[in-house]
């Protein structure tokens, strides 16, 4: 009988654990802005405005082990795509959302596309790899040599190495005139889209969809025998993941009203792989977190020298590969949940606990 | 009995060896048809050209009237087939429960009675929760065969369903298999075990050089000298 009730505390402590791990991250941003500067808020958003990228990268790559470089291609053709479009159509707050969406629009059809060829041209694992990377590295490449008057589309100048600038932010209609969302706003707006992405995400990849990637990932013939058109899900997951990438670069042209090539160069492609590999890349909840933190990280450490950041992001992966292979977040995680349901001396342990962990972590 | 699946003079060859030599295969629904031959007969090829692994080099099949050879491997199992594999290939992240429950999503079934009447049905109820990789030998097999029956197939394919098992499990698979006959299931099995071929099987189609060698009842074709000869090496 004692036996029992020490598993049962034991089981409670764990759910309690598991929930306060949900959702404390959440409440630890909506509160951020009360204690901090509207400049800092700012800042933070900029943070988040990664995490889409992050979030894309860790469905492909953690659900349906699509590892793509290819983030920042996504990146920069939305983000670009936002700022001719706003541009040239002006910065009323309907045009400013419509070139939102059009942005996103012009990632989906590109996505489309080069995840067709892909998928339906059998290319397979990393190769993958290479041509998202060798995409990324040409679309830079094109950019950078659009200085020049001849490179404009209408009003809008791409500047090559500089970069476009000039880009409206997003306004809401107010009584009064429109209202600009920047800082504190844009943080909160950020914040309610990023709690969309998740659940949306989530919502996705917990259902068949996600346990078909899942399938797919583990043992793609066996996944065909089951009836699973195998391209057209990981068509799918890819295009989803790359419009989300291309968010974080709407989001990241509206939030610093510039975007330059350098977004797609091959340190910026490698950045999202770093994040989401440290984080652990089976983990939506952790994608978000430790790309926030870690861009955090850089952009405090960039104050020092920007070589800093990069030196520090390298060492935390190589740590990452030889220690938490699964990710730094799942492993702290796991080892605070082992801490808390730790039983007493006298007590019996759960039994098959470790046979009935899943390892793909849902936080 | 109508006839569910037949093939036309099927042949598969790699490089210039044909493996598989003009095949006229019939199965009609209903039987359970246990497919033997020695190693190398072309039993395992035999099977991938059905569920379309492997495209065929001439000849063609046809399943439920209609010529497969354009039919991708999903679209044939969709149509009705569905296979266990020789090798147990079960998917290391997930648990028991989410292997069967991916195959009644396909199935377009995904009411727990049902999950919970496969996990009865296949005694894999303890084990519900447990990850897939960490089940014995044998507990794969048959989570194996279940995930092939999740699908709600008219045809189903068992490439050596009882390997590896013991006396005890392999008796219990030859009942379980018998049941899900009687519930309406065509079945097709290689197997090399011929105590277990006696247990299930009503017809025996025997392979050899890729070659259908004979064809027939159970009987009438384990008591021929040239199948003993060919497949345990027997002199006459």
């Amino acid at each position: 009988m004692k036996q029992l009730e020490l598993v049962s505390r034991g089981a409670r402590r764990k759910r309690a654990t598991s929930l306060s791990l949900k959702f404390l991250p959440w409440l630890v941003a909506l509160g951020l802005p009360l204690i901090v500067d509207s400049n800092a808020s700012g800042n933070f958003a900029y943070c988040l405005v990664w995490a889409f990228g992050a979030i894309g990268l860790a469905a492909m790559w953690g659900y349906g082990g699509i590892l793509s470089f290819g983030q920042t291609a996504f990146f920069g053709l939305s983000g670009y795509a936002y700022g001719i479009i706003a541009l040239n159509f002006g910065d009323s707050w309907i045009t400013s959302w419509g070139s939102l969406l059009a942005a996103l629009v012009v990632s989906v059809a590109a996505a489309t596309l080069i995840g067709y060829m892909i998928f339906y041209g059998r290319i397979k694992g990393v190769f993958i790899g290479i041509v998202t990377l060798s995409i990324t590295l040409v679309l830079e490449t094109f950019m950078s040599q659009t200085a020049g008057p001849q490179w404009a589309i209408g009003a809008a100048k791409l500047n090559g190495y500089n970069g476009m600038g000039g880009m409206p932010q997003l306004t809401i209609p107010w009584h009064g005139g429109p209202l600009t969302l920047e800082n504190t706003s844009f943080y909160y707006f950020v914040l309610a889209l990023l709690a969309l992405v998740y659940w949306v995400t989530r919502k996705l990849l917990d259902g068949p969809f996600g346990l078909t990637l899942i399938a797919i990932r583990e043992n793609p013939q066996r996944a065909e025998m089951l009836g699973v058109d195998i391209r057209r899900h990981q068509l799918l997951i890819f295009v989803f993941g790359s419009t989300l990438g291309g968010l974080s670069g709407v989001l990241y042209t509206i939030w610093g009203s510039y975007i330059t090539p350098s977004t797609m160069g091959l340190t910026s492609a490698a950045l999202p792989v770093i994040w989401v590999a440290t984080a652990g890349r089976k983990s939506i909840g952790g994608a978000i977190i430790g790309t926030a933190l870690l861009v955090w990280l850089s952009q405090n450490l960039a104050v020092y020298g920007s070589q800093y950041a990069l030196i520090l992001l390298g060492s935390i992966l190589l740590i990452v590969v030889l220690l938490a292979p699964e990710g730094l977040l799942p492993y702290v995680i796991t080892h605070l949940r082992r801490l808390a349901t730790r039983p007493q001396s006298n007590a019996v342990p759960e039994p098959q606990t470790a046979l009935k962990a899943g390892r793909g972590s849902k936080s | 009995m109508t006839r569910l699946l037949e093939t036309r003079a099927l042949t598969k060859r790699f490089g210039g060896a044909n493996v598989i030599n003009g095949i006229d295969f019939q199965i009609d629904t209903g039987e359970i048809r246990c497919v033997i031959g020695p190693n190398g007969a072309g039993k395992s090829t035999f099977f991938k050209l059905i569920t379309g692994e492997h495209t065929p080099s001439d000849g063609s099949i046809h399943f439920l009237g209609r010529d497969m050879n354009r039919v991708l491997p999903h679209e044939r199992i969709r149509m009705g087939m569905s296979i266990k594999f020789q090798i147990p290939g079960v998917f290391a992240d997930l648990t028991v429960r989410q292997h069967l429950q991916l195959g009644l999503y396909r199935a377009k079934d995904v009411s727990s009675t049902s999950l919970d009447e496969l996990l009865h049905r296949f005694m894999l109820e303890q084990e519900a929760s447990v990850l897939a990789c960490n089940l014995s030998h044998g507990k794969k097999q048959w989570l194996e065969i279940a995930m092939a029956v999740s699908l709600g197939p008219k045809l189903l394919f068992l490439d050596e369903p009882v390997a590896g098992m013991s006396v005890e499990e392999t008796h219990a698979t030859g009942e379980l298999i018998k049941r899900l006959r009687d519930a309406g299931l065509t079945i097709m099995v290689v197997e090399h075990d011929m105590t277990f071929v006696k247990q299930i099987a009503s017809r025996v189609s025997v392979l050899h050089g890729g070659r259908l060698f004979a064809d027939g009842p159970l009987d009438e074709i384990l008591g021929r000298d040239d199948v003993a000869e060919i497949y345990l090496g027997r002199k006459k």
